[in-house]
């Protein structure tokens, strides 16, 4: 549901740096937006076609990127206002910087027809950025019968998951990386072993047993995860895409596939290469969320993928709950954290800046890694004739989040009031400034 | 909100000198000559979960320095309509509770309720986690037919993962130089209780833990907590199983101590059960005394 059509002014950049890793540029760069499309980049001041008469940004001291894409998110509509909606996620979307985000299926009800695909595309629905549906993989998210996956692409469906449970069958595994081959239609896994998980609410570690909480074996993300590269290897053009990785074992089989070729791709959430299951204190819900934090190892195999390029996205899972639904007993909490806002100046700070790890390579995993995941044709990039999705930042603004002025309906993030480095100053969709901060 | 003062969560956050005046402070206390610490106070037992030994102390505790006590449990109130944990209480905040002593099958519950209640609040057992005034009162034991925690060897036989009463124990004998032994499978003695505290050892090998061992603590197997964990009850009985001849393996006065309930013909016989080394019953009967001392303290009496 691009917005583009309803833009036909033009918008200048002006002054800005711009990084577009699929360009492969990395310069001063001016960048002109005409008709919902990129018309020019070119130098500072070489901008010919019409650049007098467009409305102009002041981009000065500035990084200028292509819209960033989240590739996980829960916006809880239908049937979960009470959470979020479809027109305050996709408001903290663009104050965070997203231009496009991916909304999961598993919603009340689920996600599973044409029906709501269609629905989730209205325009009543108040979307401020692009929103992509991810359609169940199995009825009901049930794990027992496929989805109609061609219709559902048809509809607009840009890949399917069961996400907040995995495909766990073998069987149905199997037959949705085929049909998903056959379709070039990736499959996203929410990678847990549940019959290893149960009544689990935390990393099984020291910690776990310390806080008397029955934890979540690496074991048990690792093994869905072995399991799917080895089907994704030996299925054609079957296309596999993990979300949520958290473990160091997990991650050893993704680079498996991926080095024997396989199209596998996958994905890491900002809290995962940030916090530690030892960081959670006095039973605080905020820090439940599923995947768990993991241990120090797995972060640290985390962030060693995220430098030498084999994580392919960061992605938010943005999982918005009510207070009541988070300050309660931790086991009985939901699961689940906000993350929209917090995501580039949290890879600022503890990629960029903490781990040395280049912005051209931080700004990969916001934009043109996400849209090689899903196929997101004329986004990624701000090639000539591309959508016309931009995000401007600051990457040494300092400030500090609060969540109770975040666009979010919820505030449930571990992340309020930490001082961060890293700030979306515009949030540009389809030409059109949809956030300024 | 951080917990109000006087509360008691756990002891791993206690500091080792408040505990030994808890100690000295339960010393003195004596449910048979009553002292109005508490005259008028109103002390709210919140129990979610079964208890007799653990609610019936707290109970006596509270009535014999003075107070007015008022039970709750899940079945036949609010709770079981669905009330949650903290609107359940803002209720007894807003009736009056003066302390709120809570039973709970979910670790952490009284921390959540601490944060955001300006009560005291006592941890009655939550979930695996921690079993405070079940610790001390056995502390408390121990010091009685012990004198001391110095050189002292505690093995912990049974059930240690599922055992808030473990954990608590563990973390109070460390914080005095204890050595503790864990004895049990793979499966309820894991490795990673090593982590715990200073001075903790696992082993598989009832002689290994027994071997100049001062203090037996038994655990019951939680079959209600074991959450399709598989157990072979009669390998269980036949590796572990406390029985006459395997306590004599232990110091000649060791003496048994078991949290109860306790399960005869499972974790141990009748005949340790009931022999002259067993302070199971005395562990009951000074869980008031200490129960006492934690609700006084709770009140800024001691």
């Amino acid at each position: 549901m691009t917005s583009a059509e309803k833009n036909r002014g033009s918008l200048l950049i002006k002054g800005g740096h711009l990084i577009d890793p699929a360009a492969r540029i990395d310069a001063p760069m001016d960048v002109l937006l005409k008709d919902g499309r990129v018309a020019e980049v070119a130098p500072p001041n070489k901008i010919k076609g019409g650049a007098e008469k467009s409305d102009k940004f002041d981009a000065r001291g500035l990084i200028v990127t292509p819209g960033f894409i989240d590739l996980h998110v829960h916006l809880r509509e239908p049937g979960q206002a009470h959470k979020e909606t479809i027109a305050t996620g996709t408001a903290a979307a663009a104050a965070g910087g997203f231009t496009s985000v991916c909304t999961m299926p598993n919603t009340v009800p689920v996600v599973d027809s044409v029906e709501w695909i269609e629905w989730l595309r209205q325009p009543e629905r108040g979307a401020v950025v692009n929103v992509f549906a991810i359609a169940a993989a199995t009825r009901s998210s049930k794990g027992a019968t496929l989805t109609d996956f061609r219709a559902l692409q048809s509809a607009g469906a840009i890949a399917v998951t069961d996400d907040g449970k995995p495909i766990l069958e073998d069987a149905i595994m199997r037959e949705a990386l085929v049909l998903g081959g056959e379709l070039n239609f990736p499959v996203v896994q929410h990678a847990e072993d549940t019959r290893m998980t149960e009544n689990c609410s935390m990393h099984a570690g020291a910690r776990s047993f310390r806080l008397g909480l029955r934890g979540m074996t690496a074991a048990a993300e690792a093994s869905i995860v072995e399991r799917d590269v080895q089907l994704a290897m030996h299925i054609p053009n079957a296309r596999l895409h993990v979300a949520h990785l958290s473990t160091a074992d997990a991650l050893k089989s993704v680079r498996r596939g991926k080095r024997a070729k396989a199209r596998v791709t996958f994905e890491v959430t900002p809290h995962h290469f940030t916090l530690t299951d030892e960081d959670m204190r006095d039973y605080d819900s905020n820090y439940k969320m599923n995947p768990p934090l993991r241990s120090a190892s797995d972060l640290e195999a985390i962030l060693v993928a995220l430098a030498d390029g084999t994580v392919d996205a960061i992605a938010t899972d943005h999982a918005p709950h009510a207070a009541h639904e988070k300050e309660m007993e931790f086991e009985r909490a939901a699961f689940g954290i906000t993350g929209l806002e917090t995501a580039l100046a949290l890879s600022i700070t503890r990629l960029h800046r903490g781990k040395r790890i280049p912005l051209a390579r931080v700004v990969e995993l916001f934009t043109a890694g996400p849209a090689r995941c899903f196929d997101l044709r004329g986004r990624g990039s701000l090639v000539r004739g591309s959508i016309a999705d931009v995000t401007v930042f600051d990457p040494k603004k300092k400030w500090t989040f609060d969540a109770a002025k975040s666009h979010s309906k919820s505030k449930n993030t571990p992340f309020d009031g930490w001082q961060l480095t890293g700030k979306v100053v515009a949030t540009i969709v389809g030409g059109k400034i949809v956030y300024s901060g | 909100m951080n917990p109000a003062r006087g509360s008691l969560l756990g002891i791993e956050h206690l500091e080792a000198a408040e505990i030994l005046r808890l100690l000295k402070f339960a010393r003195r206390m004596n449910p048979d000559k009553p002292r109005p610490l508490l005259k008028g106070k109103r002390v709210l037992l919140l129990f979610y979960e079964a208890s007799t030994r653990t609610r019936s102390s707290f109970e006596i505790a509270a009535k014999s320095m003075g107070a007015h006590t008022v039970l709750i449990q899940s079945a036949g109130s609010s709770i079981e309509k669905g009330e949650s944990l903290l609107d359940t209480g803002y209720t007894v905040r807003a009736v009056g509770a003066d302390i709120i002593v809570i039973r709970h099958p979910n670790a952490g519950a009284p921390y959540v309720m601490a944060q955001h209640i300006d009560v005291p609040v006592i941890n009655a057992g939550d979930g695996l986690h921690e079993h405070p005034s079940q610790a001390l009162l056995d502390a408390y034991t121990i010091l009685r037919n012990k004198k001391t925690f110095k050189g002292l060897q505690v093995a912990i036989v049974g059930d240690i993962f599922h055992s808030r009463v473990a954990r608590s124990a563990c973390h109070l004998l460390s914080k005095f130089g204890v050595k503790i032994i864990l004895c049990g499978p793979p499966e309820l003695a894991p490795d990673i209780a090593t982590t715990l505290a200073p001075g903790i050892r696992v082993t598989r090998h009832i002689e290994d833990a027994l071997h100049g061992t001062d203090v037996v603590m038994l655990l019951r197997v939680q079959k209600e907590r074991l959450s399709g964990l598989k157990i072979d009850l009669s390998e269980y009985i036949a590796r572990y199983q406390m029985n006459p001849a395997r306590l004599k393996m232990a110091k000649k006065d060791a003496i048994v101590m078991h949290p109860g309930p306790i399960i005869r013909g499972l974790e141990l016989t009748s005949e340790v059960a009931d022999g002259a080394q067993a302070r199971i019953l005395e562990e009951v009967h000074n869980g008031v005394p200490m129960r006492m001392a934690i609700l006084a303290r709770a009140m800024g009496k001691t």
